[in-house]
């Protein structure tokens, strides 16, 4: 009965926690309309902080905790959402929703590595509110600190009642998810009302990280995944309602507790139930819509092109020392697991957040097999690839309804699901398994020549599919789903298809992964892999087999730079970062940007360069001084 | 192929090809299609007017599978076809334009027909077939000079005669066409009026949405006109024009009271 | 009536818009007195609802002037403009489905100098039903009384300027005649209307000056009689002239 009891308690401090997380990401979420991945990692960040402030170096003897947690939640935590959504959101409300999540990707891989520089790991306890205090119930000593927690959390959804319910402003926060033209028209500031919910959405991650804390401890990952949590709760409510958010979160909290077996897997298990069961959305149709995409190259390039890169792959394994060579091949594999987004999500149009997953999925088939007799390591590669291709048509199978954001999120749900389910099991506790290579290709310099060679042979393959029947088929389906439904195509078939063929790609990549570790263990496929990954592969250029190439390169190089120069570091993040806010303007990323500086230099060789445009919208004689104009003619 | 030989040698049939049957849909607290009854024949161009707001695209959303109604019957070749997925609609040869543009934007012009032809002719066809039909298709509408622009990137009219192209690709028995000459000039909308006609000659049943009145009494053989979700009024392009009731719901008065 | 003063409360010269480099709008001249009922006709794509983006501040000219009240207001914020008095309610139901009745009236303050109990005064006084419905959605009201609604928030901002596109778009004829008798009122205090309609009669009827639209331009401007003689054969061909005339 006690026990009961406890668990309960326990339920429901978790549960409050993540209200109160859930409530901030659905207060961004509809007045910016964008979905803040990053919202647990920036609770994660601000509970750093207050350990800095209270228990940290950095004020000497420390603030008292209701100074550290006000000046936090009060101060610090607005400041930042306010910085965020006018650097790197305002812009985004317009754009398709894969853009807007992968800033966001942008902006949690970001964080994560600046707590990781800022407070190199090592143990920070984290004391509750009030110590171990507390009051005994039935038996169970629920402390000072749940109660605070439970406390809070009531009040935040008593001042987001009042706030959203009865102030002129709250309403206008509604007001402007529905329609924001309208409400300017109103004389509503949507940008000021954006603006407004960033910094209360960033106080309650903070307020919420800090007081989930002491029962999870400061970590950079289990504070930062606590948001699947608020994921979960904020898709039950539909990323509007905010009763069903708190109800969700409570009941998640809840069952936590009561299944503590399955503890890890409950949230992600709850947001992937809740997805599928989300009703039907309309095919949309309205305008023309196209993506920037740089030209696809005939057979005829792509065979030099391919050629080239195995010779510079080959002479520099000749040339370079081991250590390089495996970076290279590394980096060719990253390379290879981005080929698979660039079908995926550059013409299919759908994000994957757990694209890291399938190439354990690879890596592992490859690892079981191949140690055993009849499997020799090229066929293994294939099997790899097929159980991957197998796993992802599963997993398209129950989302295919889903687009947009749901979709990726849903794809997240997985690949946590994988991470803390499957992957454990396949591997055993901290273990690792061994990874054969090709007996060919067992040296160093001929692994990486080896890579090379599939990446060339995938990438041709894929603009080969490109240039065809089916490239053209996937990329009328992201375009307009609506004019094909009318013009006949079965999407469903298609669609698994896309996944599977992805899901392959990459678990091919695995098994190259693994031989080329050697060794793989479960922490290797965690879905934070796969958040990187994604960043770098939009940010090098999703819908090119260059951009893959500078994607994975880059993906390889960023470790190393962090690790070798230090000082480095924040930089990398930094340029990852405007990357990444540069997408909001040019989704072909970075191998766009040099396709173009490739024109153009073929142009300086034609003809002398032209003189700066004048930008004619922007002519100083077009800006009014419209502060304090009136019409009217009696004020 | 055979089934569509077929039909056209049967010619203009007695029951009408497409029967829409007491149609309600609604949206909000707002009756977008009230009881909305009409029906299309084989060999004539049926044409659906109305001011702004009368459920014409909405009816068109109905009978192409992309909305369902809230009561009604969707009747196509005598069968019932309420509860079909567009896709099997359009295999059945219900093709439709859209009246806010769904040109897929990245594609060419030319890939655009392609990949409708595809869609059509399936994996069998060869890719030189498919290109000279989808070519074929361009030069029939009149923009073949545009075959190599990106669809994102042509004139709204352009783009209008691309989906009319688009649709003619899945060799349709039933075209539904929501404002195809909006965005083209007069000669361009003659040019439309005669291909509208040959269309219709081969066989097809046409339903025209159109704002061009012009147009619209030049090409159709039967007209419907909408207002409030119903239909308000049916019959040749002659009777309707002399109706005082379009009149009223386009003017907001006849003419034959003094203004 | 406020004092008649020589600068018309809006002024369009050679006015260009474009949507993604499609021109729309190819050199609209207009010109609205202060105080005056100028109905804008024209038939459908003839660019009447971009021309109303245009001055709303909801799309930047790419070229040619927006003048209100005098100023040179092109690129201005719809907010901005909105809080100067200038009222504009979009085709459509122009309501925030998801909030109540009172809730959207609750919004019309921000470009009122009224206060809140002033402004659903004289929304309850013109439009007793929705004082009957203040605590209702608006997405579940009727589409007429959605407009109203909407009407409302041309009440309560004390406009000096109010642009209404389609009004009578999809509504029965009852509602219509009250709607028209709002913007009769509000012609009668002072505000001046600028009025887009498909559906002619009814705004020739309260409109001093008509000005018809065809592709992007205006294409005759004059006292409502003379406008009208015109029309049939801009909306329903050039027979319908010959059958008649």
């Amino acid at each position: 009965m006690s026990a009961l009891l406890g668990y309960t308690v326990l339920g429901l401090v978790m549960g409050a926690g993540y209200a109160v997380a859930a409530s901030g990401l659905v207060l961004t979420y509809t007045t910016s309309r964008v979905f803040n991945v990053a919202h647990g990692a920036i609770g994660m960040v601000m509970a750093f902080c207050y350990w800095e402030l209270s228990a940290g170096g950095l004020v000497p003897g420390g603030l008292p905790a209701w100074a550290a947690v006000l000046l936090v939640v009060g101060v610090i935590a607005p400041a930042f959402g306010l910085a965020v959504e006018r650097i790197m959101m305002r812009r985004l409300t317009e754009s398709p929703a894969g853009v807007s999540l992968v800033v966001t990707v942008g902006l949690l891989v970001a964080l994560i590595g600046l707590a990781q520089t800022l407070w190199p790991p090592t143990a920070r306890p984290v004391e509750p509110f009030f110590g171990a205090g507390g009051v005994r119930l039935g038996g169970v000593l629920v402390t000072y600190h749940d109660l605070l927690t439970i406390g809070v959390s009531l009040a935040v959804a008593a001042g987001l009642y009042l706030l959203l319910g009865r102030t002129r402003t709250g309403i206008a926060m509604r007001a402007v998810a529905v329609d924001r033209d309208l409400l300017a028209l109103h004389g509503g500031r949507p940008r000021l009302l954006s603006s407004l919910s960033w910094a209360v959405g960033a106080a309650l991650a903070a307020l919420a990280g800090i007081l989930l804390t002491p029962i999870v401890q400061l970590d950079y990952y289990e504070l930062t995944l606590l948001v699947v949590a608020a994921y979960a709760a904020a898709v039950l409510g539909r990323l509007r309602s905010l009763p069903l958010t708190f109800a969700g979160a409570v009941v998640l909290g809840l069952l936590q507790s009561y299944a503590a077996g399955l503890r890890a897997a409950i949230p992600t298990l709850f947001l992937f139930a809740v997805l599928v069961f989300l009703p039907q959305v309309r095919l949309r149709s309205g305008g023309i819509r196209g993506i920037a995409a740089v030209p696809v190259p005939g057979p005829r390039r792509v065979a030099a092109a391919g050629l080239a890169l195995v010779a510079a792959v080959g002479l520099a394994s000749l040339l370079l020392p081991t250590v390089q060579v495996s970076r290279l091949a590394l980096g060719l594999v990253y390379a290879t697991v981005m080929l698979s987004l660039v079908l995926l999500t550059g013409y299919g149009g759908h994000v994957s957040l757990a694209q890291f997953t399938f190439v354990g999925v690879g890596a592992v088939t490859v690892a079981k097999l191949g140690g055993s007799p009849g499997w020799p390591s090229p066929l293994a590669l294939l099997a790899g690839a097929a159980v991957a291709a197998a796993v992802g048509a599963l997993v398209a199978l129950p989302v295919l309804r889903l687009t947009g954001l749901y979709l990726a999120l849903a794809t997240l749900a997985f690949g946590q699901l994988m991470d803390k389910v499957v992957f454990q099991t396949a591997f055993g506790l901290g273990e690792s398994l061994p990874v054969p290579r090709p007996r060919e290709f067992a040296g160093e310099g001929a692994y990486a020549v080896f890579v090379a060679a599939v990446f060339v042979v995938m990438a041709a393959g894929l603009l080969a599919l490109r240039r065809g029947r089916i490239g053209r088929m996937l990329v009328a389906m992201r375009d307009s789903p609506a004019a094909c439904a009318t013009l006949g195509l079965n999407q469903r078939g298609l669609r698994i298809g896309l996944f599977a063929a992805s899901a392959g790609m990459a678990g091919l990549a695995g098994g190259l992964f693994g031989g080329l570790r050697g060794t793989i263990g479960a922490a290797d496929f965690q879905v934070f892999k796969s958040l990187p990954l994604l960043l770098l592969a939009v940010v090098g250029g999703v819908t090119s087999v260059t951009g893959a190439l500078l994607g994975g390169l880059v993906l390889m190089l960023l470790p190393i730079l962090q690790s070798e120069v230090p000082a480095l570091g924040g930089l990398v993040f930094l340029l990852v970062g405007i990357g990444a806010v540069s997408l909001g303007r040019d989704p072909g990323g970075a191998a766009s940007h040099l396709f173009r500086a490739g024109r153009w230099a073929r142009s300086l060789v034609v003809r002398p360069p032209a003189g700066p445009v004048e930008d004619s919208t922007d002519a100083p004689d077009s800006r009014v001084e419209t502060e304090g104009m009136s019409l009217r003619a009696t004020p | 192929m055979r089934r569509i030989r077929g039909w056209r040698r049967r010619g203009c049939r007695f029951a009408p090809l497409l029967e829409v049957d007491g149609i309600v849909v609604r949206f909000g607290g707002v009756t977008a299609l009230d009881r909305a009854s009409l029906g299309a024949e084989p060999g004539q161009v049926t044409g659906v007017i109305g001011p702004n707001g009368a459920g014409k695209t909405t009816l068109f959303d109905v009978v192409s599978g992309l909305r369902e109604p809230y009561r009604g019957r969707v009747r196509y070749g005598g069968a019932d076809i309420t509860r079909l997925g567009p896709h099997r609609r359009a295999r059945a040869g219900i093709a439709r334009t859209f009246q806010r543009l769904e040109a897929f934007g990245s594609l060419s012009v030319w890939d655009n027909v392609r990949v409708a032809v595809e869609i059509r002719q399936g994996w069998a066809a060869s890719s030189r077939a498919v290109g000279g039909a989808a070519w074929d298709l361009l030069d029939r509408v009149g923009i073949a000079a545009f075959a190599g622009h990106r669809a994102d990137a042509v004139p709204t009219g352009i783009a209008r005669l691309l989906e009319l192209a688009r649709t003619l690709a899945i060799e349709p028995r039933l075209l539904l066409l929501d404002e195809p000459s909006s965005g083209l000039d007069d000669e361009e909308t003659e040019a439309l009026g005669g291909l509208l006609r040959e269309l219709a000659a081969e066989g097809r049943a046409i339903l025209l949405i159109e704002h061009d009145i012009e147009l619209v009494m030049g090409v159709c053989d039967h007209v419907h006109v909408l207002d409030f979700g119903r239909v308000l009024a049916s019959g040749g392009p002659e009777q309707i024009r002399d109706d005082r009731r379009v009149q009223e719901a386009y003017l907001g008065y006849s003419q034959e009271v003094p203004g | 009536m406020t004092p008649a003063r020589t600068t018309p409360i809006l002024e369009l010269m050679d006015l260009h818009a474009a949507y993604g480099g499609i021109e729309v709008l190819r050199g609209v001249d207009l010109v609205v007195p202060r105080g005056s009922v100028v109905a804008l006709l024209g038939p459908n794509g003839a660019g009447k609802t971009t021309l109303l983006r245009a001055v709303s501040g909801h799309l930047r000219p790419t070229s040619g002037h927006v003048h209100l009240a005098g100023t040179h207001v092109n690129g201005a914020s719809a907010e901005k403009l909105a809080r100067a008095g200038l009222c504009t309610i979009p085709e459509g139901r122009a309501t925030f489905p998801g909030l109540t009745v009172l809730e959207n009236l609750r919004l019309v303050t921000y470009a009122s100098v009224a206060g809140r109990d002033e402004v659903l005064e004289r929304a309850f006084a013109r439009f007793p039903r929705l004082a009957e419905r203040r605590g209702q959605l608006a997405g579940t009201l009727s589409g007429g009384e959605q407009r109203m609604l909407a009407m409302a928030r041309a009440l309560g901002a004390d406009p000096a300027l109010l642009l209404l596109d389609e009004p009578s778009m999809g509504l029965a004829p009852l509602v219509v005649d009250e709607l028209y008798e709002v913007i009769a009122q509000l012609s009668a205090s002072g505000v001046a209307v600028l009025v887009v309609e498909q559906f002619a009669g009814r705004a020739l009827g309260v409109a001093e000056y008509a000005a018809v639209m065809r592709g992007g331009r205006v294409v005759a401007m004059g006292e409502p009689a003379d406008v009208q003689d015109e029309l049939p054969g801009l909306y329903l061909g050039r027979g319908l002239e010959r059958g008649t005339g």
